[in-house]
């Protein structure tokens, strides 16, 4: 792909677009997008590395699988093994679940205000090309993790890494010095979008848009981001340690010098549970957005639902020693995890509550996107509910470090998070590209998709209450694991062909999807009064509103929202 | 190392055809090639060396069949929050589907939007009010087990033992009864009537484990640097499997535990012929040679011989047990010969090397370590 020296004067020359007949070399349009600072260049391109990332991650997820299929597998070596669900785990964290989220938030906050941009579109561009060279970094490990002894290779210490495994007595080579590096350049460039988002939210929205009229997006970005900047900082703190203790004699977390194992512990997890609600909390947001849309009807209880989400920010900052419940901690610190823990369900439960008074007395439209929703809501449910079950002490001295939690946190991942991603992208994949996606595909892709899920992760809270401990490369005969096992991985098959669905309508698409127009789905926010796709500048006119639904005013001029907020 | 290597051969090859443009045909080969290496050189385990039967003799059973109070008092709590989730599921999953039922859009509906409701404090009210009292509930059932399960007060009678947790096996002392075993923990049955429970103290030799057999009690970590201790008073004898619950790295998987509860006379049996040393025996003693004079001794020991190295299992009773290898195999001599012979091929990973005897010496070896009764 090469150009000529004439393709070379183009590059960069926008106005060429607009010249029939005069295509923009491939060269030309990857410079485009390597040197942009718009933030809906910059979000596509973090939702689609986070997408590519997620299909290398559910490979590793499915070796994994077809591993614990049955007892005594020999696919993969244990050593093997532990890299696989090392990956796994740290990609599914920093290099999918917080990608496409942010990516989304970048695509989506500029535009729901009224905005141009993020406040500080240099530091938007900088934050994701930290991300995505420090996610190069952790796949690059399968290379360079060797180092000079030849030890290892990408890491296997777990996506919690605890101490002192992480040590150099416990992991030579350089395969954990990968994993630590890796987290902490996507851990910078988060606490940079992080700081982008709360100051865009606060100063650059639009005329007549209060606090009180922010879409519930743009709120929950703004809880998302608080989280974001007060969580991260202890992980990149620990990871430097780690560095120190690993390369200049340090002993934070070296036991055998008298350091603290369990020191790790609470910084991870201190970072480790907001991280759980980082990645919830733009579930909620879209969630927010789609259901009232579908429904027919504005959300139910906007304070209350802005309130609540502030509540689990905060509660959510008080809760991460519920992970370490079987370290040995006393019954008066046991007891107060217990209570902060499950004081988290109650704003929960009232978000849910207020979907469901959404949607009571609706006219719910099943499209693809409100039957990605749908599921959310009944999977967010039972995932709380096993998460109370696991904030109960004593049963969680039983469930934690089984297959019990591996389906408990797959089924918030999953079938809450990653569902919602679903929704989202049926959602406003019209919006970024002027294309619909397909629906029949998209109902393939959902009904494929939600029947494997269920295979998996409802059996795998079984396998759990059988004994089965997680991060077992395999497990012996006879001991009550392999019904369950097998039917978790006969799951994973339809998954793969949901997803097969999802990529082959996103191709079809965007090359012949049928024209979207600039609100296809009838919606009431801000993007959807602009061109599909927006123009750089988004908005030509700067719009003013008076209200939290502006398009409904516009469509309802006999009963505008203003009158009622 | 042969995975690794074939990782590498296989992007060089990647790169060369990247660079040279090979033909489809010759990359797909190539292509296959790598990935027959990669799935051979992986070590495969299709061999579960009689543990399957083994386990099958115990019966299964999990978090609700306890046979010792800190996991009654866990099971009996874990009904009654399942009950509890259970019936809010049914509740709010209930209003649910019936809304999305009821509410869906039909072809014949009206063209205009439904009513716009924004709010309602009482609901809300409501929806906050019960949830709190749910949690208060449960907040305080939790805490009272807590305090059951790690408050409880030890009895005069308590045996004591001391876990420590290695990479990839459990060495069990028993302080106040001067014996040293791996693998394979023994403790009394306990008469509610007069209380014989096994008090652990678990520390760890290098990295952090956690101890977990299900029937028994819940799991507790073991970790370097700090000491912890959690009890369990059996009720009903018989074998009980678990197994380390926190990830130790390469051979977490393979890191079984077995406990045996058998009543009160056939554990001071037990013990006292746990006292013993071994017995030298004539008829046998190049096996002893061969296990004083290799590097054997410098990692096990067998009392009443040379041999004192603490970095293994203590080997003295070997045969006393079921199972070697923390579980990962019966324990037969043909077993023991294809272990000491390479472990690795039993648990890849494993810390001991293969020791390359010759097979005189190895049969030698495993003739006397088969007296280690």
């Amino acid at each position: 792909m090469a150009g000529s020296i004439d393709d070379r004067l183009v590059l960069g020359a926008r106005d060429s677009e607009t010249v029939p007949g005069v295509a923009i070399p491939f060269a030309g349009r990857v410079h485009e997008w390597v040197v942009t600072v718009d933030h809906k260049k910059l979000g596509l391109m973090y939702i689609g590395g986070g997408l590519v990332f997620f299909l290398v991650a559910g490979l590793q997820a499915a070796t994994i699988r077809l591993q614990l299929a049955v007892p005594d597998a020999g696919i993969v070596s244990p050593q093997v093994f532990n890299r696989l669900l090392t990956l796994h785990g740290t990609a599914m964290v920093f290099l999918v679940g917080m990608p496409i989220l942010t990516g989304f938030f970048n695509y989506l906050v500029p535009l729901m205000i009224g905005a141009r941009d993020l406040a500080f579109p240099r530091l938007n561009a900088f934050g994701f090309w930290l991300w995505f060279f420090g996610s190069l970094l952790l796949y690059f490990s399968y290379i360079g993790g060797g180092g000079m002894e030849g030890a290892g290779s990408a890491p296997s210490v777990g996506w919690f890494a605890y101490a002192p495994m992480t040590e150099t007595p416990f992991s030579r080579g350089h395969s954990t010095d990968y994993w630590i590096l890796s987290i902490l350049l996507a851990s910078v460039g988060s606490t940079a979008t992080a700081i982008n988002l709360i100051a865009t939210a606060f100063s650059m929205r639009c005329p007549g848009m209060t606090l009180n009229k922010m879409p519930v997006l743009v709120w929950l970005a703004v809880v998302d981001a608080g989280l974001m900047l007060v969580a991260l900082p202890p992980l990149s703190a620990a990871q430097i340690m780690l560095l120190l203790d690993r390369y200049m004699g340090a002993h934070f977390f070296d036991t055998q010098a008298g350091g603290s194992a369990l020191l790790w512990q609470h910084f991870f997890w201190i970072f480790g549970h907001p991280e759980v609600y980082v990645l919830v909390i733009p579930a909620f947001a879209f969630a927010s957005e789609i259901i009232p849309v579908f429904s027919r009807k504005v959300i139910f209880g906007y304070e209350v639902m802005v309130a609540a989400s502030c509540a689990i920010g905060f509660i959510s900052l008080g809760v991460w020693a519920h992970h370490m419940f079987s370290v040995g901690l006393t019954p008066a610190g046991n007891a107060f995890f217990v209570t902060s823990t499950m004081l988290v369900g109650i704003p929960t439960g009232i978000k849910i509550f207020n979907w469901l008074g959404t949607m009571w007395g609706g006219r719910i439209r099943l499209r693809v996107p409100m039957l990605f929703a749908i599921a959310f809501l009944f999977q967010f449910l039972i995932a709380g509910l096993t998460g109370i079950i696991l904030a109960v002490a004593p049963f969680d001295w039983q469930l934690t470090d089984t297959y019990f939690v591996v389906a408990h946190f797959h089924y918030i991942l999953v079938g809450a998070i990653l569902f919602m991603i679903f929704a989202a992208i049926y959602y406003w994949f019209p919006k970024a590209t002027g294309r619909m996606l397909d629906e029949r595909l998209g109902q393939w892709h959902f009904w494929l998709f939600l029947a494997g899920f269920h295979l998996t992760f409802d059996t795998l809270h079984f396998a759990g209450l059988a004994g089965m401990p997680r991060r077992i490369y395999t497990y012996q005969p006879g001991r009550g694991f392999e019904t369950p096992n097998l039917i978790a991985s006969i799951g994973v098959i339809f998954q793969a062909l949901g997803m097969i669905a999802l990529v082959y309508n996103i191709i079809r698409s965007l090359n012949s999807g049928k024209a979207a127009g600039k609100d296809p789905w009838d919606a009431w926010t801000l993007e959807w009064t602009t061109a599909s796709p927006p123009p750089e500048y988004n908005f030509a006119d700067v719009p003013t509103v008076h209200s939290r639904r502006p398009l409904w005013d516009v469509k309802h001029p006999e009963d505008p929202d203003w009158k009622y907020e | 190392m042969g995975s690794v290597r074939s990782v590498a051969g296989s992007i060089d090859a990647r790169l060369r055809n990247a660079v040279g443009c090979l033909p489809l045909r010759r990359w797909l080969s190539h292509l296959s090639l790598s990935a027959f290496v990669i799935l051979s050189g992986s070590q495969a385990r299709a061999e579960d060396w009689g543990m399957g039967a083994a386990n099958r003799q115990v019966p299964t059973g999990g978090v609700f069949s306890p046979v010792s109070t800190p996991a009654s008092a866990i099971a009996t709590l874990a009904w009654f929050t399942l009950a509890v989730t259970l019936a809010i599921f049914l509740v709010v999953g209930g209003l649910l589907a019936y809304s999305v039922i009821r509410f869906r859009a039909r072809p014949g509906d009206e063209p205009r939007e439904p009513a716009q409701l924004y709010g309602s404090n009482p609901i809300e009210f409501a929806w906050t009010a019960i949830p709190l009292l749910i949690v208060f509930v449960l907040v305080l059932t939790t805490v009272r087990t807590i305090y059951d399960v790690q408050a409880a007060a030890e009895p005069p009678d308590a045996i004591h033992v001391r876990v420590i947790g290695h990479q990839w096996w459990w060495e069990f002392r028993y302080p106040d009864l001067g014996i040293v075993t791996a693998n394979e923990l023994h403790v009394p049955l306990s008469d509610p009537a007069h209380p014989t429970p096994t008090w652990l103290v678990l520390e760890s030799a290098d990295v952090a484990h956690s101890f977990w057999v299900p029937r028994l009690a819940g799991k507790t970590d073991l970790i370097p640097n700090k000491i912890n201790t959690m009890w369990i008073d059996p009720h009903q004898a018989g074998i009980y499997l678990g197994q380390c619950a926190e990830f130790c790295g390469t051979e977490h998987a393979m890191m079984l535990i077995r406990v045996v509860v058998e009543p009160r006379s056939m554990f001071d049996r037990w013990v006292a012929a746990q006292r013993m040393p071994a017995a030298s025996q004539e008829a046998v003693a190049h096996g002893q040679e061969v296990f004083e004079g290799n590097a054997c001794a410098s990692c096990h020991a067998v009392k009443g011989s040379s041999a004192r190295g603490t970095y293994g299992p203590d080997l003295t009773h070997l045969m006393s047990r079921q199972t070697f290898g923390s579980g990962v195999a019966t324990n037969t001599p043909e077993h023991l010969k294809i272990w000491v012979r390479d472990p690795a091929q039993m648990k890849p990973g494993a810390l001991m090397p293969a020791m390359n005897l010759s097979e005189s010496d190895l049969d030698d070896l495993v003739t006397w370590m088969i007296t280690l009764k």
